[in-house]
Formats: structure tokens, sequence, C-alpha cells
């Protein structure tokens, strides 16, 4: 034995391996244990499936209480037939689990607070502690506990929940190391068993994303800033070019009948400017404002319309809905057929959650678009003192509860949010977690969410809907987010109502923070759900949604929220034109790229340029909007000059009045900045505030505009980037933000404000058309592929077909028919065992 | 004749083992096959290089190739290691190699 040579080699291949078995930190990441990675046996290669793979499965179960076939069609859509019901749900739990558990299992950490198990205090320039604590004082897995006791107070959603989480841990318990999805390899963690409270979870996180936006610390940072003159001109209640979903003048209502303002709102609430208070800019240094929020995006929205049969060329209705939300790989939804004895349903599913989401079954379809609404709300809490075991409520102390969560973090020690529980709801700002004005107050959130609902009973009950009276019932229990929920039906029927339990607010209630001391700015009752109205066939033959207002403002109830305006002017205007609309009809519809905001903005702009002014060299880009047909498509040069331009006249007009506070501020809609300009000339924030001895026109800040953003233009020529496809970048993100696992620079067409709402990394989720024919004529596609699995040939497979416009024609198929399809990609049974 | 006896048993156990134990298990076949089977220390190495690097490149082209590199595309940017899937294969031998090598080489060096 040569000692000193043996012992240095052993040591060597000890390092060696101990090195290849570790997260190494590279560039702000954490490399996978490479050794297990590269592994062929255990490691990413297992996860390289095999080109012809057809997906085979013969599975029994005790959990089961009949026979499940299933038969995957070319594009890996299983058409699922199940004796029983529940099986079903049992089965659709399993194949969620099977095709997408990552994905499932990431979204209900997210939601739950618990993304730092896996990723680590921080990770690739993100603060995953930072997201976590926001989504624990938030309340999310409060609420989601919350709408589990009523969940499992039904015992048919308890049965199907019960079935659907079993399925999914079947399918876990099955898996060994190598089969374990890619991403458990990259982050080195393992799957752990699903519950109800995860499908719970994930239909909060739903919530979060549909029903948690708001303003309230940006508007009350404003209210501080501007009058209440200049208040309501830059964030309005309506609007002149607002077409709500059912129209103005449908229904009267007496302004006799609005929320009545509480007598105290005046000195406790509504604490404008004083309006003889001269303007100032702040010119201090910017205040420490903590960044402790992360918003749903703003445009988190959809488009549903629906045609009554005199509209079409068939006679019947048709239905389209797209829900524009993050594009993410793996995708959100999961399409399928589900057959039980009570329903054929075909469309969407959340892996996640049972039941078919937005679809159409034998008799009839349903889409859904985001009602909007504002139910977030906070309350200004006086606590006795630093242990915040005692607050001031109704002339008295209260005593509060606490909730400890505690976040636990890879690689490093526990953090425990020590959250005080109050008759609001979770103080989600206080000392420990200041708010974004840093006022370093106490403010507890109340949110529509976190109150006890079971949303899966509409979308099963919808799924077995025979008819309009099915759908009026399956939605009546409906709460939270609020959908404009869209109904057509094979009888003719068409019908829309925007549905939720909505809180009866005051004009501009919660709006601002509110005083918490007792109950006088409290939410005084919910919407009476008979004031939640319907829409049913309407004379003019279609009705439509697309995220603006539902009612005219003079609902008496505050309609707060932000809300889309273009895109429903536009759906409007086609279906009001619309005769014998066909399917094509519709396809070209969806994904039309016109753009309404720039047909009333353009002459406005082009009216106030002076253009003599311009050397020949600046007038290019004029000429270039001049010239453009109006179309965000993904080859015109027109909307990306334009949407520059208009952006940087926004910051001419408004910036200086902004500028008085350096503490965050909502920026007004564009649609506000349109409706003043169309006002004329002397729109009141066109003057620049820190000149105070001239009075600047709107032509001058048009101007002033235009030339600040020709060398932008040039700049952008200069990198290719004028071309709106190469501007706008869109592109598929997978939820790691792993640019190799992402499907980027897609060249896509639309925008904001177009019915192709299409953003960088946000857009139409989902398109669908279902004609309610004899035979149903449905077409549908998702950016994304039915694997998530970035190693399979269908993970990314519908891509190219969605970002051309393209679409798949959708079959409810009797098993007879599909079991002599010659594409199957895949065939699995299931039984009790 | 060794050379091919230790390689081959090296490749063999090199697959078996980890099929129930972790991953790294055949640094210690190697090194038990090298003083088992026993060679001049490079060629100690060499035969376990040899054995692991075929088992782990092998098999990793062989399903590379079932996947029409879907997978090594991807995965070969994330390692920073560019698109190329035959890197990733070559890599991915070479990592095992040189454990299996070092194993191995340690073997050779106890016996002697």
């Amino acid at each position: 034995m040569r000692v000193i040579p043996s012992i240095l080699c052993a040591a060597i291949t000890t390092g060696l391996v101990l090195v290849l078995n570790v997260q190494l930190p590279v560039g702000g990441t954490k490399t996978p244990r490479l050794g297990a990675f590269l592994s062929p046996q255990k490691g990413f290669w297992q996860n390289a499936e095999d080109t012809s793979i057809k997906y085979q499965l013969q599975l029994a179960s005790d959990k089961l209480q009949g026979k499940v076939e299933v038969y995957f069609d070319d594009r890996l859509v299983p058409h699922v037939y199940a004796s029983q019901e529940n099986d079903a749900y049992f089965v659709q739990g399993y194949l969620h689990a099977k095709f997408r558990l990552w994905q499932m299992e990431f979204q209900t950490y997210a939601a739950a607070g618990r993304l730092s198990e896996i990723m680590g205090e921080e990770s690739g320039g993100t603060n995953f502690v930072k997201i976590d604590k926001m989504f624990r004082r938030l309340g999310m897995v409060y609420a989601a506990e919350r709408s589990l006791e009523q969940m499992e107070a039904d015992s048919t959603t308890k049965s199907q929940c019960d079935a659907y989480t079993a399925g999914v841990n079947t399918y876990i318990s099955s898996l060994s190391e190598e089969d374990y999805p890619v991403e458990y390899k990259l982050l080195d963690y393992k799957p752990e068993l699903w519950t109800n409270l995860k499908t719970a979870l994930f239909l909060k996180f739903m919530s979060y994303d549909l029903a948690g936006f708001e303003e309230d610390f940006e508007h009350t940072n404003a209210r501080s800033v501007f009058t209440k003159q200049e208040f309501e001109a830059l964030y309005p209640y309506g609007g002149a070019l607002t077409d709500p979903i059912i129209p103005k003048g449908a229904v009267y209502y007496d302004p006799e009948d609005r929320m009545p303002i509480p007598a105290l709102a005046d000195s406790l609430y509504f604490l404008y400017k004083p309006a003889a208070v001269a303007a100032v800019p702040d010119t201090t240094k910017p205040a420490a404002v903590p960044d402790t929020t992360v918003k749903p995006d703003k445009a988190n929205g959809s488009n549903n319309w629906a045609l009554s049969g005199s509209k079409t060329l068939s006679g019947r209705p048709i239905l389209c809905n797209d829900p524009h939300l993050g594009l993410g790989l793996p995708s959100l939804w999961y399409e399928m057929q589900i057959s039980t004895p009570r329903y054929n349903a075909y469309g969407v599913s959340f892996p996640g959650a049972p039941a078919i989401i937005i679809g159409f079954n034998d008799q009839c379809a349903f889409g859904f678009t985001n009602s909007s609404r504002d139910v977030r709300d906070y309350y200004e809490i006086r606590f006795k003192d630093k242990s915040m075991k005692e607050y001031w409520y109704n002339g008295g102390w209260q005593r509060t509860t606490f909730r400890d969560e505690v976040i636990k973090v890879k690689g490093g020690s526990d953090r425990v949010e020590h959250i005080a529980m109050t008759v609001w709801g979770p103080v989600m700002y206080d000392a420990s977690y200041p708010d974004p004005l840093g006022t370093g107050k106490a403010y507890a959130c109340k949110w529509k969410a976190h109150e006890p609902s079971n949303e899966l009973r509409t979308f099963t009950l919808l799924d077995g809907a025979k008819g309009y009276i099915d759908y009026l019932d399956a939605l009546s229990t409906y709460k939270t987010p609020g959908q404009n929920m869209l109904f057509a039906a094979k009888s003719g029927d068409i019908a829309i109502r925007q549905q939720g339990e909505f809180p009866a607010k005051w004009r501009r209630q919660g709006d601002f923070v509110m005083p918490g001391d007792d109950s006088t700015f409290a939410w005084r009752r919910d919407i009476d759900a008979e004031e939640n109205l319907t829409f049913f066939n309407p004379s003019r033959g279609f009705l439509s949604s697309a995220n603006q207002y539902a009612y005219d403002t003079i609902y008496p109830y505050y309609l707060g929220g932000s809300y889309e305006v273009f895109r429903g002017m536009i759906i409007n205007r086609y279906l009001q034109s619309m005769e014998q609309a066909t399917v094509a009809d519709m396809e070209r519809m969806q994904t039309d790229n016109y753009n309404v905001f720039a047909e009333l903005a353009r002459p406005v702009l082009l009216n106030y340029l002076n253009e003599s002014m311009l050397n020949a060299d600046e007038k290019k880009y004029v000429d270039i909007v001049r010239a453009w047909n109006l179309r965000n498509d993904a080859r015109e040069k027109g909307p990306t000059v334009f949407k520059i331009w208009w952006d940087s006249l926004a910051v001419c007009i408004y910036g200086d009045e902004l500028a008085q506070s350096r503490k965050p501020m909502p920026w007004p809609e564009k649609v506000t900045l349109l409706e003043g300009m169309l006002q004329g000339p002397a729109y009141q924030f066109a003057d620049d505030i820190t000149t105070p001895d001239v009075k600047e026109s709107v032509a001058e800040m048009v101007m002033k505009a235009y030339k600040q953003v020709v060398p932008v233009l040039k700049e952008t020529e200069s990198r290719q980037k004028l071309e709106w496809g190469t501007y706008l970048d869109a592109g598929v993100r997978h939820l790691l933000k792993l640019p190799a696992l992402s499907r980027l620079h897609l060249n896509s067409g639309g925008g904001e404000g177009i019915i192709n709402a299409m953003k960088q990394h946000h857009g139409p989720s989902w398109r669908m058309i279902v004609e309610l024919t004899d035979r149903t004529n449905a077409y549908g596609v998702y950016p994304g592929g039915q694997q998530g699995n970035p190693g399979s040939k269908y993970y990314d497979s519908f891509v190219d077909t969605w970002n051309t416009g393209r679409y798949y024609k959708l079959q409810i198929l009797d098993k007879e028919t599909i079991k002599k399809y010659k594409g199957l990609s895949g065939i699995m049974t299931f039984s009790k065992s | 004749m060794k050379f091919a006896v230790a390689t081959v048993l090296t490749a063999l156990l090199g697959f078996t083992a980890p099929l129930f134990l972790p991953w790294w298990c055949f640094a210690v076949t190697s090194l038990v096959i090298a003083y088992t089977i026993h060679q001049k220390p490079l060629w100690a190495f060499v035969s376990g290089f040899t054995g692991l690097f075929l088992v782990w490149g092998v098999y990793a082209w062989f399903i590379d190739r079932q996947n029409g590199h879907i997978l090594s595309q991807k995965i070969g940017p994330i390692l920073k290691l560019g698109s190329s899937s035959l890197l990733l294969v070559i890599v991915t031998g070479l990592v095992a190699g040189l454990v299996s090598g070092m194993g191995a080489l340690t073997g050779s060096f106890a016996r002697k």
C-alpha cells in the first residue's frame, strides 16, 4: 500500500463527490447538485422524454368506486370517461399531477408564503423572504383555511376535493427520485403530499391575482398633494368614454338610493389639500419608502362576448372568451374533457383544483372576465402599546389574537411573522413591516378573499348546467374573485352577470386608508344578490365584457376599482355591426390588433403638433404615425412611435404634479389624459407648475414630448426595435424565469387596450370560441402545451399555433369514437382495487 | 485483458449500484474493483474513467437521441454550457469518469 498517494487520492475523490453533491452558489443563484443532476439514471436526463412516447397506464386504487378510462388525443388532451363523478376528479388530480406536479406545488408554495423554503432567501435577484412575508401578512393562509372550512362543510365539494387530492397523492406516492419533474432536480427538493388546503390555497392565489389589486396607499398620498378638484380630475370615477357591461340607461336608479357617505367623512376621510395652498414640488431627498408590497398585474383581465342566434349565420349563439393573465410555462391551464353520468364537459382546468373552469358541455358554454372591483381596503389601527395586544375600537380597548406565521428559509434561519388579528382582518402593516408610505402606523387589511367561500361549487355545477336556470343556480353562491360570468345555451339563451359578493360602498369608500377606531367607516353590508344585475337575451343581440365598469356610475354602490375602457369599446363596435357571424369572424375578432385608443388619440397629437417647427429628420417619425393603419401588428412601426410619444406626453403633462411627492402615487389612466386633451387646449394639467410665471399649453407639451422622444426613437430604430413585434418582445416565461425553459421573442402583435391584449409576458392565456350548434362547433388554444415537462415535445407545442392566431378544434367525443382514433398519444385505465 | 475486465466490471457495477444507492456510490465500486483487479495506477485510472464515462456518456447519448435533443438544448444554457447536446453528453461522461477514475486510482494505490 502506498499510503500517501492513496490517502491523497481518497481525499481528492471524496472532495470531488462532496463538491458534486452540493448546490454551488454561482452568480446570485445556486447550481443543482451537479453529480445527481447529471446522472443519466436519476438526474435530468430521466426527464428527457422519448419523442415517440405513448402514455400507458393501468392503475387500481381503493380510492376509486368504479372504472375510469382516459384516451389522449394527438395533442395530449385527455378525454376522461368515468362511471362515477368523483372518480373523474380522482383521475383529474392524477393527470394534473402527472403532467403539472411541479407547477401545482410551486403555485401553492407561492400562495402560502413558502417560496423561501425552496428558493432560499434570495435567488436570481429576487428576495423570496420578502415575497413570502407579503403573502403571510396579507392573510393568504388564513383566508385559505377559512374557505376550506366552508368547502368541506359542503359534503359534495368535500368529496370532490377528497377524490382530487387522493388522485394527486396516488401519483406523488408512485414517484421515485428519477421521476421527479426536472425543476425539483434543478432546485434540489422533493414533492410533498397534496391536501385539500392546497386546493384552497391555489384558489386564493387566483383571488389574489384577480381581486387583489388596489392603490389605497398611493391614493392616500395623492389626497394630501391634490385638492379635491384636482384629485377628481386626475382619478375620475366613470368617464365620457365608458361603455358599461349593462348599457347606460338600461336601468334607472334614483340618486337618493346611493349609499350615504358618513357625516364624519369630511373631517376624517376626505382630507384633500386645501385649495388655497400653492403647489410645491417636493425637492427634499426621497423618503426611504419601504418596498414591501408585491402587486398583481393591473392588466389581469379578459374579454368575453356572446352573440345570440339573430346575429349568427347558423342561427345559434356563439360564446367567446379569452382570459388575460401572466403567460407562463407550464401554463396555468390544462385542457381536458370530463365525462361523468351527470355531464360531458370540455375546456380548461386549473392544475390544483377539480372541475373544468372555462369551457362547455352538451347544452351550454360559459366564460369569465374579471370584475376588477376593489374589495381590499385598509383600516388604521391604534394599539394601546407595542405589544399590540389591545387596540381601540368602538369606544373601548379590544383584544387582538395573533397568528404566528413561520417562514422557513432554505439554508437560513426561520422568520416568524407575528400578525395581530383585528375585527377588520390581519394587521398587514405595523412597526415590523412598514406600509408603502412609511408612516410607521399600523393598518389592518379588510379583504373579501378573507371570507369563507366555496367557489368550486359554482364550477362543478356549471360543468353540468343544462340551461339558464342551472347557470343562475351555479353562480348564486359565488363570492370572490368577482367575475363577469357569461353564458350561452343551445336553447338560444345568452346571459351575463357580474357575480361576486361585493361590499355596498359609498362614493370613494376604500380609495384611501380608512380610520379604524370605530365602525363608522366599515363596509356596512354586502350588496344584495339581486342587485348584481343579469343581462339576459338582450334585443341588441349580443353581450360583452372586457373589464370595464359593470354598470353606469349612477349604480347606487361605488364601483371602486381599476377599469379598462378601450377593449370594451372596440368589441361592442364590432359586435354592433356584425351580421351572419361565423366562427371565422370570431377568430379574426379575438386576434384583432386594431388600436381604438390610437384612433381617438392620434388626431389629438397630430392636431396639436406644430410641424413647421420640426426639421426633416424629426418629421420622419410623425409621418410614420400619420401613415399608420392603426393596427398593432408585429411589423408596424406606427404603434411603437405612437406609444413612446404618448407615454412621454403623459410624463410632460403629469410629471410635475406627481413630483410634488416622493412617495408613491397612482399614475393617471391614459383614458384620463385622452379625455382631458379632448376637452381642448386649456387642459389644467398642461401647465408646468415648476414655472409659476409661465402658463404652458397643451400644444407646447405635445411638442416637448415629441422633441424628447426623437432621440429615443432614433436609438430604438438603430437597435432594430422600431417594429412593434420586436419592441413589445412578447414571450411565454417559465415560472422560474429561466430563459432556456421559456419561449421568448415571439414577435407578436397586439397590446394594451386592444382585443389581442398582449403585454410582454401577459396576455390571452386561453382563447376559446364555442358555437352552440346541435353538434357543438368549438375552437381553442393556449400558449403552452399539455406536458409541464420541458423535456417533452408536448411542453410548448401550442405556442406557435397560438402566436399565429390559429386554433384547434375542441370536441366532446364519445368513448367509442375516440377509441378508434388513429393518433392517440396514450390510454390509461383506472379501476377499483 | 485485465484492463478490459476491470473496465467492464467497473461499468457494470457503476451502472447497477446507483440504481439502489446514491449516485456517487460508483466511486466506491470502482475503488473496490481497482483494488481487486490490480493494475498500475495510470491504467487503473483509465479503466475507472472509461467504465463510467461510457455508462453515463452512452446512456445520456442514447436518451438524448430518443428525446430529439429537446431537453439537452435547454439544460445546456442553464449550466452555461451552450446549447450543444453533444457537449452536455460529454460533460456528463467526464464528471462520472473523473469521480470513478479517482476512486479507481485510490484503489490501485491502496493495494500496492
